[in-house]
Formats: C-alpha cells, sequence, structure tokens
C-alpha cells in the first residue's frame, strides 16, 4: 500500500509520521498498552515509509518534497540521496527494536515519565529523519538542532542531580557549538557560494580561498559537536546517565550517527573531494580524528563502569568515520557510509547487553560481571557479537567499513591512517575481549554480603531486541549489497 | 575684544546652559528625592529659554498681520513651549504624587536610607 | 460632506485610544473598564493593517491634521516602516488583552483597575501617536503622554519598590524626553522646522555651514531617544520597571514601548540624518555598535545571575535591544533588515516569555526561580510556551529569533566584520544558559511548595500567551510579514541615505 505512493509523498510521510506518532502517544497517557502500541506501530509506519523510498533512490531517482522559502536562501526543503536513504533506513529500523527493548526496560526498571519519554523519543526520530532527508544546510540545522532538544529531556530523565548536570553538558556543548560554530559556518557558506543546498562536487570550489576553506572545513567539523571529535567529545559520557535504551538512541541510532553522517554530507556535497583534496586544507583533520581514535580507546581501556567504556569507545569509533571522510578519496567515503550503518546495529547491541545486565542484575561495573555469561548467555553472546564487530573481525558488520578504509588509506599512500587503525583494532580488542572473557570463563565471586540475587535474563523483550540487532550486525556482513550500493551511488556526480 | 562682544551677544544662551547644568547637576547630585524633582524641573525649564530665545526679534511685535507692522517675532516657539510647560507641570505633579506615596511606604524620601532598608531585607 | 473613514484613518489610530483612555477614566468598575480597552485595543490593528494595506498598495500617506498642509500643519505620515511598527504594536496588544483581566484583578485593587486601563490606553496612544507622527515635535508630545503614563502604570505594582522603580524611571525618561526636545529645538534652529521629512531636506544644504550644531543636535537626540529605548549603559530604570510592575502592564511595555522607542530611533537615524549627511562622518555607527554588543554581552550575563525571573527576563530585553540597536549600526541592508525584524520577533517573544509570568505569579504567586522547581511540570501548556519562547530568544532555527540573527550576521558579513557574527552567535550562548537554567528547574527539580498547587490558568489567559509562542514558531518559516516587510522598509531607508 505505502510502497505504491509516489516518493514525494513518502518523503513528506516519513517526517510527519514520527511527529503524529508524538501527538497521539500523550492522548493514551494513562493506557500504557496502548501508548506503546503507538510507538510501535509508528515506528513500523516510519520503517515501511522509508524502506518505500529506497527502490526509486538505489534506481538512480532523487525524489525531492516541499520547498518553503523562509528568507531568500533559506529554504525547507527535503531531497532523498544515497547517504540520507541509508541513514534514514538504519535509524528506522533500529528505532523498531529499540521501542521495543525501551517497553522491556522502562517497564523492568518501573521509570517515572515514561509518557514524556515516548513523545521525545518520536520527535528524536522525526528529527532524525529530517536531516536524513535535508536538501541544504538550513534544513540540516533546523532538525539538528530539534535533535538535540528533543533529547536534551531523555538524558535528563532521572531528574537527579547527576542526570541534571549530564544534560546540562549535553545541552550546552551540543547546542552551543552548533549555534557558535556550526551557524556561522553556515553564513559564511551562504555568503561565499551564494547557496546552501548539497550539490555532487560541493558548492565551494573556487569560491574561496585556501585558507578560508580551511577555517570553514574547522568550524564545521568541531561546530557539528555530535561528532564527538575531541576535545568537544565530553558531552557523551556525560550523557551515560540517561536510562540505556536512550544510550541505545544517542549512540547508535540517531544522534551521534546524525553528527558523523552530517560531516561526511558536509564534506562530499560542500566542499566536494576533488575540491577540498585541491585545496590541501584536509589533513588536519586526518590528525585530529586519528588522535581522537586513539586517545578515546586508551581511555576505554581504564573503564570499569560498562557504559562508560561503551562511551568511550563510540568516541573512537565516530572518529573513524570522521577518519574516513578526511581521506578524501571515494573508496573511504564509502567506508564511511558503511561503517555508519555498521556501528550503529554493533553499538545498539552492546548497549542493549549493558541495559539488559542492569534490568536484570543491576549491575553496571564489569569487575562484577564475573560469571555473567552462564546466567545471562542470550545477552552476552550478543554483546560478544557486537564487540567483534566493534574490533572489526569478519563475520561482523564492522570489518567492512574498517576494510574499505584501510584500502583508501593504503591507496593514497596514508600510512598514518594505517597505523592508526591497526593500532586501535588492538586497543579495541584490548578493552573489549577481557569484558567477554571475565563474563564466560571467570567463576562468579562468591558472595559475603548476602544481596546476590538469584536471576536469570532480562525480561523477553529486551532479549528479543538484543538478538535482533545482534543477528543484524552478522547480517551485514553477508549481505552488504543494498548499503553498499547506496554509498557507491553517493559519489556519482 | 571680540570675544567679549560674542560672549554678551548671547549671553542668554550660556544662562540657558548654567540653568541646564546645574538642573542636570542636582538630579544627578542629590539624594533627596523632592530636590531632584527641583533639579529636573530646572533642568526643563532651561529647554523653554533655549526654543523661546531665538524666535525672539529685537523691536519685533506679536505676529499681526497689518502692513503697520513689518518686524514680528515668531511665534511657534511659544505654541511649542506652551505644549512643553503643559508637559512639564504634568511629569513634577506625577513625581511629588510618587514621592509622596514612597514617603508613606518607606517613611523616608532620602534614597540612600531606602536603599539600605531594601538593602536589609 | 461625507465622513470618509478610510481616508481619516491615521488620525483614527490616535484618536480612538486617547478618548478610550479618556472614558475609562470616568469609568468605575474594572470589568467594564477592561471590555472598553478591549474593543479599543481589538480595533488598533484593523486600523493598522488598513494603513500597512494601503502604503503596501499605493505608497506613503500623508495625512494633514486639521487640514493644515506641512510643514506648517502636523503631518501623519505612514510609510512601510512605521505602518510595521503600528501593525505590530497594536497586534500585539490586542492578543494581550484577554490576559489582562485576570491578571489585572489579581493584582490590582479593584477602584484602581479603571485607571489602570485609562493608564494603559493612553499609554497605547503615545505609542502609537510616537509611531504615526511626522512631526519632530509632536512625537515629543507623545514621547511623555506614553512616558507619564507609563510610570503610572509602573507605580501601581504591588510591591513597594515598584514606586521606586517608577520614581527612577520618571527621573531618567524625563532627562531623556529633555535631551531629545533639545536636539530637536537644536535642528529646528537650523533649520526652521519641525517636519521630518521637511528637516531631512534643509538640513543637507545647512551642514556646510551649521556642522557643530548639528552633532550636538544628533549627540542629544541619539542619548536622549537611548534612554528610552534602554541602549546599554543607559538602561538602568528598565530591570526594576519590569521586574515590578503589574504583570500585565510588564508584558505591554516590554512588548511594545521600547521597540517604538527603537522606531524613532531608526527615523531620526536614517530619516533624518541619513539622509541629510553621510552617516559615516558622523562616526555614530562605531559607537552603537560597540554599545550594541556590551549590551548583547553584559546584559546577558547579568540575566545569568538574576533570581527573580521578572528581572531576568528584563535584562534580556536590554540584550536582545543590543540586537536591533546592532542591526541599526551596521547601517545596511541586511542589517537594518535584522535590526527591524528583531524588534518585530523580540516583541512576540518577550510578550509571550512576560505573560506566561504574569500567569506563573497569578497561580503560584510567586516569579523566584528558586521557589518554582518542578512548575513546568504543574502549568505544562504555561511552560510549553515559556520554551518555545525562549528558544526564539536563544534563536534556534525553527523560531522568529533565527531569522533575525541569520539577517544581522549576513549584515556583519557584508560590512567585511566577520568577527561581530561570532560576537552574536557567541551572546546567544549566554541566553541559552539563562533560558536554560530555568527549563532545568521547571521540569526537573522536586515540586516546590509554590509549585504543588499552581496549575495552567483560566483559558483567556492561557489562549494569549499560546498565540504568542505559536506566532514565535510561525515567523520562523513563513516570514512574509515580518522579514518581508522589514526587508521593504529597511530598502527604503537605506535607499535614502546620502
Amino acid at each position: 500500500m505505502m510502497l505504491s505512493q509516489p516518493p514525494e509523498a513518502l518523503i513528506l510521510a516519513a517526517i510527519l509520521i514520527p511527529f503524529i506518532g508524538a501527538l497521539l502517544i500523550p492522548v493514551f497517557h494513562r493506557v500504557p498498552n496502548m501508548r506503546e502500541s503507538v510507538t510501535l506501530a509508528t515506528a513500523g509506519a516510519l520503517f515501511l515509509t522509508v524502506l518505500g523510498l529506497l527502490g526509486p533512490v538505489l534506481a538512480g531517482a532523487r525524489p525531492e518534497a516541499l520547498s518553503i522559502e523562509v528568507v531568500p536562501g533559506l529554504t525547507l526543503a527535503f531531497k532523498v540521496e544515497p547517504l540520507g536513504m541509508l541513514f534514514a533506513l538504519v535509524a528506522s529500523a533500529l528505532w523498531i527494536v529499540n521501542s521495543i527493548y525501551s517497553i522491556g526496560y522502562m517497564r523492568g526498571n518501573d521509570e517515572p515519565r515514561q509518557t514524556s519519554y515516548y513523545v521525545c523519543f518520536a520527535v528524536a526520530l522525526g528529527s532524525t529523519i529530517g536531516i536524513a532527508f535535508a536538501k541544504n544546510l538550513f534544513t540540516l540545522f533546523l532538525f539538528y538542532e530539534a535533535l538535540t532538544l528533543s533529547t536534551y529531556p531523555l538524558v535528563a530523565h532521572k531528574a537527579n542531580a547527576e542526570a541534571i548536570r549530564g544534560g546540562r553538558i549535553y545541552l550546552l556543548l551540543l547546542l552551543g557549538t552548533s549555534l557558535v560554530l556550526l551557524l556561522p559556518a553556515i553564513v559564511l557558506t551562504w555568503a561565499l557560494a551564494g547557496t546552501i543546498e548539497f550539490t555532487p562536487g560541493g558548492i565551494l570550489e573556487g569560491k574561496a580561498s585556501g585558507a578560508v576553506i580551511g577555517l570553514l572545513l574547522a568550524l564545521y567539523a568541531f561546530g557539528i559537536g555530535k561528532a564527538a571529535l575531541m576535545p568537544l567529545h565530553f558531552w557523551l559520557p556525560a550523557a551515560m546517565v540517561a536510562p540505556t535504551p536512550v544510550s541505545a538512541l544517542l549512540h547508535a541510532v540517531a544522534v551521534v550517527k546524525a553528527g558523523v553522517f552530517a560531516i561526511v554530507k558536509v564534506v562530499v556535497y560542500v566542499f566536494g573531494l576533488d575540491a577540498l583534496r585541491a585545496s590541501g586544507q584536509g589533513s588536519w583533520l586526518i590528525y585530529v580524528a586519528g588522535a581522537t581514535v586513539i586517545l578515546a580507546s586508551l581511555v576505554a581501556l581504564r573503564q570499569d563502569n560498562l557504559k562508560k567504556l561503551l562511551a568511550y569507545s563510540t568516541v573512537s569509533q565516530l572518529s573513524y568515520v570522521v577518519l574516513a571522510a578526511a581521506i578524501l578519496t571515494p573508496i573511504s567515503m564509502v567506508g564511511a557510509a558503511l561503517h555508519i550503518a555498521a556501528h550503529a546495529v554493533s553499538k545498539i547491541t552492546l548497549f542493549f547487553a549493558a541495559g539488559s545486565i542492569y534490568t536484570a542484575a543491576h549491575k553496571t561495573e564489569i569487575s562484577e560481571m564475573k560469571g555473567i555469561g552462564r546466567r545471562m548467555p542470550w545477552t552476552m553472546g550478543a554483546f560478544a557479537i557486537g564487540a567483534l564487530s566493534m574490533i572489526g573481525v569478519p563475520p561482523t558488520a564492522g570489518f567492512l567499513g574498517k576494510w574499505f578504509m584501510l584500502t583508501g588509506a593504503m591507496q593514497t599512500s596514508q600510512w598514518f591512517v594505517v597505523g592508526v587503525i591497526v593500532l586501535s583494532t588492538l586497543l579495541n580488542a584490548g578493552y573489549f575481549l577481557p569484558i567477554v572473557v571475565t563474563a564466560f570463563l571467570r567463576e562468579p565471586d562468591n558472595n559475603p554480603h548476602g544481596e546476590h540475587h538469584a536471576h536469570g535474563e532480562a525480561p523477553w523483550p529486551i532479549v528479543l531486541a538484543l538478538t535482533a540487532t545482534a543477528i543484524g550486525t552478522l547480517a551485514l556482513f553477508w549481505l552488504p549489497d543494498i548499503p553498499l550500493a547506496l554509498a557507491r551511488s553517493m559519489l556519482e556526480k | 575684544m571680540q570675544h567679549v562682544q560674542t560672549f554678551i551677544g548671547h549671553y542668554n544662551y550660556f544662562i540657558t546652559i548654567f540653568l541646564m547644568v546645574s538642573g542636570l547637576y542636582i538630579v544627578i547630585a542629590r539624594g533627596n528625592m523632592i530636590k531632584k524633582l527641583v533639579g529636573l524641573a530646572l533642568f526643563q525649564t532651561s529647554v523653554y529659554l533655549l526654543y523661546i530665545e531665538p524666535g525672539k526679534i529685537i523691536g519685533g511685535t506679536a505676529p499681526i498681520l497689518d502692513p503697520a507692522f513689518k518686524v514680528y517675532s515668531n511665534p511657534l516657539p511659544h505654541v511649542l513651549i506652551l505644549t512643553a510647560i503643559v508637559v512639564g507641570v504634568a511629569t513634577l505633579a506625577l513625581g511629588l504624587a510618587i514621592v509622596a506615596r514612597i514617603h508613606e511606604a518607606y517613611g523616608t524620601i532620602e534614597e540612600d536610607e531606602i536603599f539600605a532598608r531594601e538593602a536589609q531585607e | 460632506m461625507r465622513f470618509d473613514v478610510v481616508q481619516h484613518l491615521p488620525a483614527l489610530q490616535v484618536v480612538i485610544p486617547l478618548l478610550g483612555a479618556v472614558l475609562a477614566a470616568f469609568l468605575r468598575r474594572g470589568i467594564v473598564a477592561w471590555g472598553l480597552a478591549s474593543v479599543v485595543t481589538g480595533l488598533m490593528p484593523l486600523i493598522a493593517g488598513g494603513l500597512l494595506w494601503q502604503v503596501l498598495q499605493a505608497g506613503p500617506i500623508s495625512y494633514h491634521l486639521g487640514g493644515w498642509p506641512p510643514p506648517w500643519g502636523i503631518e501623519y505620515r505612514v510609510d512601510v516602516l512605521n505602518a510595521f511598527v503600528l501593525l505590530l504594536v497594536s497586534a500585539v496588544s490586542a492578543v494581550m488583552m484577554p490576559f489582562a483581566r485576570r491578571s489585572v484583578a489579581f493584582e490590582i485593587e479593584g477602584d484602581k483597575q479603571a485607571s489602570f486601563y485609562s493608564m494603559y490606553l493612553l499609554c497605547l496612544t503615545g505609542l502609537l501617536g510616537i509611531t504615526i507622527t511626522g512631526d519632530a515635535f509632536n512625537a515629543f508630545v507623545f514621547l511623555e503622554i506614553s512616558s507619564l503614563s507609563t510610570y503610572v502604570l509602573i507605580a501601581m505594582g504591588r510591591d513597594r519598590r515598584a514606586l521606586l522603580a517608577a520614581y527612577q524611571y520618571l527621573i531618567m525618561g524625563t532627562i531623556g524626553a529633555t535631551f531629545y526636545v533639545i536636539g530637536v529645538g537644536l535642528l529646528y534652529l537650523v533649520t526652521g522646522s519641525l517636519n521630518m521629512v521637511d528637516i531631512a531636506s534643509r538640513l543637507g544644504p545647512a551642514s556646510a555651514e551649521h556642522f557643530r550644531p548639528i552633532v550636538v543636535a544628533l549627540a542629544f537626540l541619539t542619548v536622549g531617544v537611548s534612554l528610552k529605548l534602554a541602549l546599554f549603559p543607559l538602561h538602568v530604570w528598565l530591570p526594576n520597571a519590569y521586574a515590578f510592575a503589574p504583570s500585565f502592564a510588564t508584558a505591554f511595555l516590554a512588548a511594545t514601548a521600547t521597540k517604538v522607542a527603537v522606531y524613532l530611533f531608526i527615523r531620526i537615524f536614517f530619516s533624518i540624518f541619513g539622509i541629510a549627511v553621510s552617516l559615516e562622518s558622523l562616526r555614530v555607527c562605531d559607537v552603537l555598535l560597540a554599545l550594541s554588543v556590551a549590551a548583547m554581552f553584559i546584559a546577558s550575563v547579568l540575566a545569568v545571575y538574576e533570581q527573580n525571573l521578572k528581572r531576568m527576563l528584563a535584562y534580556s530585553s536590554v540584550a536582545q535591544i543590543g540586537y536591533i540597536t546592532f542591526g541599526i549600526g551596521l547601517a545596511n541592508q541586511n542589517g537594518l533588515t535584522g535590526g527591524a525584524v528583531h524588534l518585530f520577533n523580540h516583541a512576540l517573544m518577550k510578550g509571550a516569555l512576560f505573560l506566561a509570568l504574569g500567569a506563573v505569579l497569578y497561580r503560584a504567586g510567586t516569579v523566584k526561580l528558586a521557589e518554582l522547581g518542578g512548575i513546568g511540570r504543574r502549568m505544562p501548556l504555561t511552560f510549553a510556551a515559556f520554551v518555545i519562547a525562549g528558544l526564539g530568544i536563544i534563536g534556534t532555527p525553527g523560531t522568529a529569533g533565527f531569522i533575525s540573527k541569520w539577517y544581522l550576521a549576513l549584515g556583519a558579513l557584508d560590512q567585511g566584520r566577520w568577527p561581530l557574527v561570532f560576537l552574536i552567535v557567541a551572546s546567544s550562548l549566554i541566553a541559552l544558559v539563562y533560558i536554560g537554567r530555568v527549563v532545568e528547574v521547571a521540569y526537573f527539580r522536586a515540586t516546590s511548595e509554590a509549585a504543588e498547587k499552581a496549575s495552567d490558568p483560566p483559558w483567556n489567559m492561557l489562549v494569549p500567551i499560546l498565540v504568542l509562542a505559536v506566532a514565535t514558531v510561525y515567523f520562523g518559516f513563513f516570514t512574509e510579514l515580518s522579514a518581508g516587510i522589514a526587508a521593504k522598509a529597511a530598502q527604503t531607508l537605506i535607499g535614502g541615505l546620502k
């Protein structure tokens, strides 16, 4: 039914469905089952709608929708191109899984304010789709800020001192960088190029001197704070106070992905690969991203709190994408796009597992998790798959992205990048494998305080969700056709 | 010699400016609310002079259309200042009314005392 | 002879509220006075809209009061700029009127309510008069009409400190107005005219001979009007006045009074001096830019440390006025458009914010931040509006505030001063801090004693708040009425510059 609609209608529907869901959810404030059904139905409808766009986009169409000129130069408009398609597809698919998981988690932990939680979640997803389908920088910026604002209440959800503090850092850093750096970058782009529309090949070629291009790149790279490039990464660990499904949303589905997606998009469609390479202003980004990869991994090595460890792992993994983009070769761009998808499914698995442990056993520290794999085989099995994907071991999705990045780096003889990828792979192994070993092979501590509850697996929605994403992590390795095709067609002019 | 002539020729302006500045000074320097209003009134009054002086021509009469009178003073400033006087009186009246209410509420009209009292609370 | 209403719209714009004010003064019951004020205020946007439509169709309107032709008689001159401001002032006031009834009944004793509305109408008269008149001295009279009534409105606040605030404002406001008259007087001495258009045409030839008095006149006018519009550092009267005035008066004044003063400022700069003398040679724009930037930062920081929310918003107003004068100081097409459109947008946003606080005061009895923990959960709609308008103040995209900042940033770039772009956005970061602080307390703190008993106000208070909040979003996307007209006005003004 939905698949036969014209693409324009599908685009508008994809943007509107989550917002309509957000309006409907509070209606069933007092009927939790209905409320959750609305969330799931919305997520399902969104996924089907986005899926309906896949065919035309793969066939080479670039459907557009809506064009409201706000002021001359600023237009609210949508256009689906392959990278955005990939992003929207991943985000909408993971929302379904995440919703199932959320239901289990929120009920399992008796969290307060669940209605506003689901509302914010839906708005965040709508904003994500808006980012994915943005036709120009203004539309992207609009939904980028909407995403920050709608996730802020989720981060501060617990409303204790720590959550408020985490939320404050989150809001100040993300909104701050975007207002102070990204907005001037957009203004400057408009003043230089006379357009802010994403155009294959870039819009800035020949419009500005090398120094200005360098400045602009810096403004974009740090202005898009969601990409968590060091030293602007610390909002991500601070946001760990949020409930686990929210962390999954931040790390896997929407927020950080929106960041790296925006960076890739800016590099490809605003600067243009060739133009940026010709200007020679992009190389510093390689070093910043490379340093972020290594440093974040080193910090992760020292974490005992599982969610903190995952947070730093995300910081490191995100910079892979930025690194891949900064190499400025087509093949590394494909790697960047694939890594966005691969990291999404893998990281969501890891977070689901962390949340599952918290829900079933109320444990957050790795040192407490000895032998937990025997009690929670599904959870820790999925965790192991996610961890392998983070390291980049085949047959998991994480391998693909790294492969393309390495190829790209070698082709252009960027040995620094090759070194960073190899070293970080070792570091990833160094902090993920011990967790798996601890969980499966170590004997549980004898319990001197007698507070050890007998526990098994987490509630079934949680287990279902994490199993699904673990399977997804494996499936993406064997069936990468669709993401690969999308990533490749992104670079056609 | 020339300067003295200029001075004497424009003496009225110097008086105007003196009044203006002293009025403003009183507003700024005095802490008593009534005295401030007095200063304010002085300041406003000096402006009336500023307007009226240039309109007056020595030997000029009221602007009556009659062949007998050739030179007459500009009536417009007078009209304007009539309005300004009304405004000034209204301002002064309102200011005094507010000061009276302040006296009821605080028991004093010295600014420093009032601020000290507010700071305590 | 038939009385042609359309032809006399300019006069009616001022005469109707003036008569309403007189009538209201004789009324005894508050609710009747409120009804009268509502009807009168409700007519105003219709007239202003008609005037704007006429101007857009047929160009500027020149209305000769009493049939005396300018420059001898008083001329009401309506062009795109002041039709825009007239519509803004009257429309915002009309939207706010339903809010007034309960809020005023709550904060002001029964027998004084009618005089409150009388003063409100008089103030409206003055504001509309300043905006519509084409005569520099007539503008002074209206300025004083609005000021005197404003002092009374402020003094009617519940707190005894309202009296002090009113007195302080009376002193500073009178100094400002007197400076303005001195400036006009000097211009009159040089040009022999009081009609703005006439002054502008005579000032050019006169400037060759009398350059110094012209500069002095500009200085007096600038300082005088700056006092009225609370340009930093002449803003000290504003925070207390807004904090202690009755809620409705605060919202009304914040949305309209400073805007009208800004309008007068633009008029003096661009329609009188700019036409006759090159503004650059007067070097006034750089001073204005520096003061505006200082306002944007210093006042915003003061807002961050303020516990009384009304006063916090008042400091925020000083900062936001900085944005408007910043646009004026840029003195180019984009900059002036930004200033003018921010005049419009800020009126909507601050109106919504102050009304929301009025509702908080009505329900929770306090506007001190520390006592308002969890109030956002208790008054969900009111605070939703507060957050939306707050986002507008921060300037997030999708709100009207973003449009202003976009134009201001472009204006700064057009001048080749790109560091100014960063100053604009950096100061909005401070706005994020002071708005975010309120959001944090309102939503994530434990529910306080005052918030416990609170709930959303009755619909007639709620609707104006929501309308203004929705307008904040609407004018973030559909800007034909705001930025479109502001750009037209700016084009006329910039086009006339020497």
